[in-house]
């Protein structure tokens, strides 16, 4: 076994995703024959090689910092699913 | 032949001439997609009104002298583009009622120019899948066989390719999602060099692997419209700042003396015997063309499906994160808490693929695990880019296929992720190398099911594998076969 099913539940809370008892079983039996596949990437010798974490070859991209247009609280706001004034609207942070 | 089976470059001289207006042109495709839309599912959202008022001002500009190559022209995008007052979904119950406040930069170029939209196509949800049957809005038909899948993740944009219900339309490809529809539809997609075409204003699945390119119904048309998408954006910091040359000025170049290389790893046993068969009568035809034909090797190949899905998922794990019921999307009711809103939000608004991949990209990045797989991925990543480099010191081109098989029936892969995950092997490692690729009709099966033909180019190669591709389709019928609908 390559993981186990409280480790998929572990992942599942880091991805903050409820995922239910059928669904814990399912990716469990996936994730473990996916990753049962990937191993196969130890075989090759990746010792000393640069990992690619972007296909093009380049640094930072700067540009000069200088303020443009936005779009503004409108309609920012205007797919909220719960708004209060000028601001998105959530359940309690703090229980 | 109908004002909906035409190319762009049909349609735009018709417009020229004024034998046909954009509004008669945009009717023709409304009344299309009204007659055999029901049947194939590759719209989620059309827009009537928006495309005739956008046609009524085409019209206008064409009557004051003023016509663009895409001025007019009845054109449909994946619904992963945001569009501004149009509902944008990236087929996802998450985004179900989201409507975008800006244009993304493509679809602006798109409208400077004139160009109709007529609506917004399926897709895998969030781009994610091979067949089109993960979106939210229900699977798409292939319309050469109602019975198969499109191809994915952009399988509404090739179906209405297919189906003669867009002109042209836009797509993006993460691990094969323009080309592999584009070969299951038998029309033309290419996925540019990474940094050729803003991402600004396409809905982030993977970003170290995501572009945007066209699906069109022949060479010309992809030529005209990568064109016109392509360039540098500010908007966009990974977008390369290098010129775009004319493509289509280019087109006719012919392939004489061209060096092109078969990569021995893609033409294994256990490739279908019709899609076999296309190959070599390709190779055969560029041979007779004076090219140079010859084998190459790309020796990682075989690691690219395992490297892919390690590298998506975890930039994809990363990249929806931002879908937590806060600022836009669907939001659960009732919730005890800020935490039991984000989880429920997030197991109610997306379905198992995405929930499959984001657990899947989570774990390759969690505390313990990162340099396993993450790094680890990204390492062979360069053995896979390094393979690509070695092959292009040797010749121009590959040439590959698209896919190991024809399109598949839908349902066939949907109990093994895996095995649906293994049909990408042909496409994925473009997209890791960054590199450009274009798919193009090669003939049909046995079945009747279109097989496509891959041509991978060099890093900013575009020209070349375009009009590589042009002198093939010069020779052949194939793309001027319409699907029975």
């Amino acid at each position: 076994m390559k993981i186990t099913r409280a480790e998929v539940e572990h992942v599942a809370r880091l991805a903050r995703l409820e995922l239910t008892d059928a669904e814990l079983d399912t990716f469990t039996g996936q994730m473990d024959g996916i990753l049962a596949y990937v191993e196969k990437l130890n075989a090759l010798d990746t010792e000393g090689i640069v990992p690619t974490s972007h296909a093009v070859p380049m640094e930072n991209a700067f540009r000069a910092d200088e303020p443009t247009g936005s779009i503004g609280v409108e309609n920012a706001l205007a797919n909220a699913p719960q708004r209060a004034e000028s601001f998105f609207r959530v359940p309690k942070v703090i229980e | 032949m109908e004002i909906f089976d035409l190319t762009i470059h049909e349609l735009h001289e018709k417009l020229k001439a004024k034998e046909v207006s954009s509004v008669e042109a945009t009717r023709a495709m409304l009344d299309r997609i009204e007659a055999v839309d029901g049947q194939v599912n590759a719209y989620i959202t059309v827009t009537p009104e928006q495309a005739l008022v956008e046609a009524e001002a085409a019209d206008r500009r064409i009557a004051a002298g003023d016509i663009a190559p895409l001025t007019g022209i009845p054109m449909g995008l994946k619904d992963i583009f945001i569009t501004k007052g149009i509902r944008t979904t990236c087929g996802s119950r998450i985004l179900e009622n989201f409507v975008p406040p800006y244009d993304g930069t493509a679809v602006a170029k798109l409208k400077e120019q004139g160009a109709v939209i007529v609506g917004k196509l399926n897709q895998d949800e969030f781009a994610m899948g091979s067949s089109n049957e993960s979106s939210y809005f229900g699977p798409v038909k292939n319309p050469w066989n109602l019975e198969c899948t499109p191809g994915g993740s952009s399988g509404g944009s090739a179906a209405a390719i297919a189906a003669r219900t867009a002109t042209a339309t836009l797509g993006t490809d993460t691990g094969g999602s323009i080309r592999q529809p584009a070969s299951h539809c038998s029309c033309v997609g290419v996925k540019p060099t990474y940094g050729r075409v803003s991402r600004y204003g396409v809905i982030a699945y993977a970003s170290s692997l995501d572009q945007v390119g066209p699906l069109t119904r022949d060479v010309t048309d992809a030529a005209l419209l990568l064109g016109a998408v392509a360039g540098y954006d500010p908007k966009d910091s990974t977008s390369v700042n290098t010129p775009v040359p004319d493509y289509l000025a280019g087109l006719k170049s012919g392939v004489k003396g061209l060096k092109i290389g078969l990569p021995k790893q893609y033409f294994i046993e256990g490739l279908d015997p019709d899609v076999k068969r296309a190959m070599d009568e390709a190779i055969a035809l560029y041979k007779s063309l004076g090219a140079e034909l010859r084998e190459v090797s790309l020796p990682h190949t075989e690691y690219a499906v395992a490297t892919y899905y390690l590298i998506a998922t975890a930039e994809a794990s990363s990249n929806l994160a931002r879908y937590d019921g806060v600022r836009f999307g669907h939001r659960a009711e009732e919730v005890r808490g800020l935490k039991e809103m984000f989880a429920k939000t997030r197991a109610e608004g997306f379905g198992s693929e995405v929930k499959r991949r984001i657990m899947l990209g989570t774990y390759a990045l969690s505390s313990g695990y990162y340099d396993a797989y993450y790094v680890k991925a990204q390492k062979v990543r360069t053995l896979i880019m390094q393979d690509f480099l070695n092959a292009f010191n040797e010749v121009d081109v590959l040439l590959t296929p698209i896919a190991p098989t024809p399109p598949f029936k839908i349902g066939e892969k949907l109990a093994d992720p895996l095995q649906m995950y293994l049909s990408d092997i042909f496409t994925i490692p473009v997209n890791l190398a960054g590199t450009c690729g274009i798919s193009i009709p090669a003939g049909f099966s046995a079945a009747g099911l279109p097989i496509g033909l891959q041509l991978i180019g060099k890093p900013f190669g575009e020209a070349t594998i375009l009009s590589t591709a042009y002198a093939f389709e010069q020779e052949t019928q194939w793309h001027l076969k319409k699907a029975p609908l």
